[in-house]
């Protein structure tokens, strides 16, 4: 094995003479990214089913159940289906944008994961600016559903994706703002070290000097994923489809996969900044503490997640959708203010030092 | 060479080639889309310089906000092609001035001689901990509070400037009272009236 590796290296070496560094620093990497998408990939076929499973007993139905024991075989079924299908091209479509939108959707949604930390050490990059990271590359998304309206040539998607141009760009601001909140307490922009100095139990999360920022995070976060009730880039029952109109087959289980991405990463983002990420609840409670320090830190991190996560679904089985005019006004006129009135009250509980928390 | 220059070799063909392809593409909406890969060209360049706040900036400013409004217009307007080439004569000879004199400066101050290693040396290479950000933070803080704050101020001055513009004939706009719209009351809006019922007359 080792011989194989060595003359593999050798090999490396002599083909590309201008590479100086280690060929196993990018096998390594390459490695760790696919171990990061392949789990990632499973999390979002089964989220969709658990969502399906979920909302049907919230609605007193039963949901999926006959593919395979349970109906657990129900996402891979509907995988095989979405693969075998025919993808259908308008005719008036412009066919490079139109295939470039669902990558261009699917590959930010994927990219951003890199900077996210599992546990201590356990993460693909450990940048210095990886919060920063995480808002730029997330952003780009956008374009994956803009250009899908622009390249289907339909009126509908066009819509949608007007509508979902001018969320995402107002919901960003907002976001930005709640995070800059985060940032000020624990004095960096790396989520590695935004964990670290929310060591300490349950109390020292920041969730509680910054109750109402995590609140708007959390509302933001539906808009951003374009989820109810804030789905009126889909808005069945207004413009069909949205965006999707005239996606079948793989190209649209490409923005079906982006999406559920981009809700995961938002649950684990709300998990990293507002509590504690890979910390323990029990940190420095007498017995608990010793009783669960054998639960690894991935572990919390999961279960926090899996909690935002079933709020995702718990929230679009309860509430119906806003009206977009009231989306709109709720980030500028409620939510804008708050985060920039939060900002002032956490420079004020900073410099005086209030609570555990600075 | 090594793989540094490699990289930056890419990267700048990409970004020269991409920002070719927006002036010369036809079609509004893929210009953008070249400005777009431009931007992030520059942006790759910056982080080999070891830039990374301004090249995460640049990608979450332009990229993320700037260029989607920039589509968004581009898909509000109706663009008439024949009007634009018909003016595009008249305009000519006024374009091919102002190109040449925007080449003739950009020549004396970006030109060769004003580069190269042996005019400014190659940035040195910092350790792996060093922090970009908070080296900029405390430069921007401390030394270059005053213009810092200035371009602030600027800012603010430019957003009340566009907040005041749209707002102009106050008295005349047609608003709606989201606080009246949500404490509405189906008696508000709805009147039930009782009509009697006509009478069966054939069986």
């Amino acid at each position: 094995m080792m011989v194989l590796w060595q003359s593999f290296v050798e090999l490396v070496h002599e083909l590309m003479p201008w590479y100086d560094g280690s060929i196993a620093t990018i096998l390594i990497i390459l490695i760790k990214a696919i171990a990061l998408v392949m789990p990632l990939m499973l999390v979002v076929a089964y989220f969709t089913y658990a969502e399906r499973k979920v909302i049907g007993y919230m609605q007193l139905r039963i949901g999926p159940n006959r593919v395979g024991p349970k109906g657990w075989l129900q996402p891979i079924a509907d995988a095989l289906k979405l693969m075998t299908k025919e993808i259908i091209f308008p005719t008036k479509a412009n066919i490079y944008l139109f295939l470039l939108a669902p990558i261009l959707a699917i590959a930010p949604a994927i990219a951003v994961w890199a900077v996210i930390p599992f546990d201590e050490g356990i993460y693909v990059a450990n940048l210095d600016i990886s919060l920063l990271y995480v808002l730029a590359i997330g952003s780009i998304g956008v374009y994956g559903i803009i250009l899908a309206g622009w390249a289907s040539n339909s009126k509908y998607p066009l819509l949608g994706a007007l509508r979902s141009a001018s969320l995402l760009v107002s919901y960003e601001i907002v976001i930005g703002f709640a995070l800059v909140t985060v940032v000020m307490i624990a004095g960096s922009v790396n989520l590695n070290d935004i964990v670290m100095a929310q060591k300490g139990g349950i109390l020292h999360w920041y969730w509680i000097p910054l109750f109402p920022m995590m609140i708007i995070f959390f509302i933001s976060a539906l808009v951003e994923t374009n989820r109810a009730p804030f789905d009126v880039v889909e808005g069945e029952s207004e413009i069909v489809g949205g965006t999707h109109v005239e996606y079948s087959g793989m190209t649209f289980a490409v923005f079906f996969l982006a999406e559920y991405a981009n809700m995961i990463l938002m649950a684990v983002l709300a998990v990293i900044m507002f509590f504690g990420g890979w910390h323990s609840p029990f940190e420095g409670i007498p017995f608990m503490e010793s009783m669960f320090a054998w639960v690894p830190g991935i572990i919390w991190l999961l279960a926090k997640t899996t909690f935002f996560m079933f709020l995702y679904l718990w929230i679009r089985a309860t509430f119906p959708r806003f009206r977009y005019d009231q989306i709109m006004r709720l980030s500028w006129k409620v939510f804008l203010p708050w985060t920039i009135a939060w900002i002032f009250v956490v420079a004020l509980m900073t410099q005086l030092k209030i609570g555990p928390w600075f | 060479m090594t793989f540094d220059q490699i990289l930056f070799y890419v990267f700048s063909f990409w970004f020269i080639a991409s920002s070719l392809a927006m002036i010369f593409s036809r079609n509004a909406a893929k210009a953008v889309l070249f400005l777009i890969l431009s931007f992030f060209s520059a942006a790759s360049i910056w982080i080999l310089l070891e830039a990374e706040f301004l090249a995460i900036t640049l990608i979450l400013v332009y990229v993320g906000a700037v260029m989607v409004l920039f589509l968004f217009v581009i898909k509000m307007l109706n663009i008439d092609k024949s009007t634009l080439r018909a003016k595009f004569a008249g305009y000519l000879p006024l374009g091919l001035l102002v190109a040449a004199i925007i080449i003739a400066e950009m020549t004396l101050v970006l030109g060769g001689n004003q580069f190269g290693l042996d005019v400014i040396a190659a940035p040195a290479r910092h350790a792996a901990d060093y922090s970009n950000i908070t080296v900029l933070a405390m430069q921007l803080y401390t030394t270059y509070i005053y213009p810092f704050e200035l371009a602030a101020v600027l800012l603010l001055i430019a957003i009340i400037a566009a907040i005041t513009l749209v707002h102009r004939n106050e008295s005349t706009r047609k608003k709606q009272s989201i606080s009246e719209q949500v404490s509405v009351q189906a008696k508000d809006r709805m009147r039930l009236v009782s009509i009697a019922s006509p009478k069966k007359e054939n069986k």
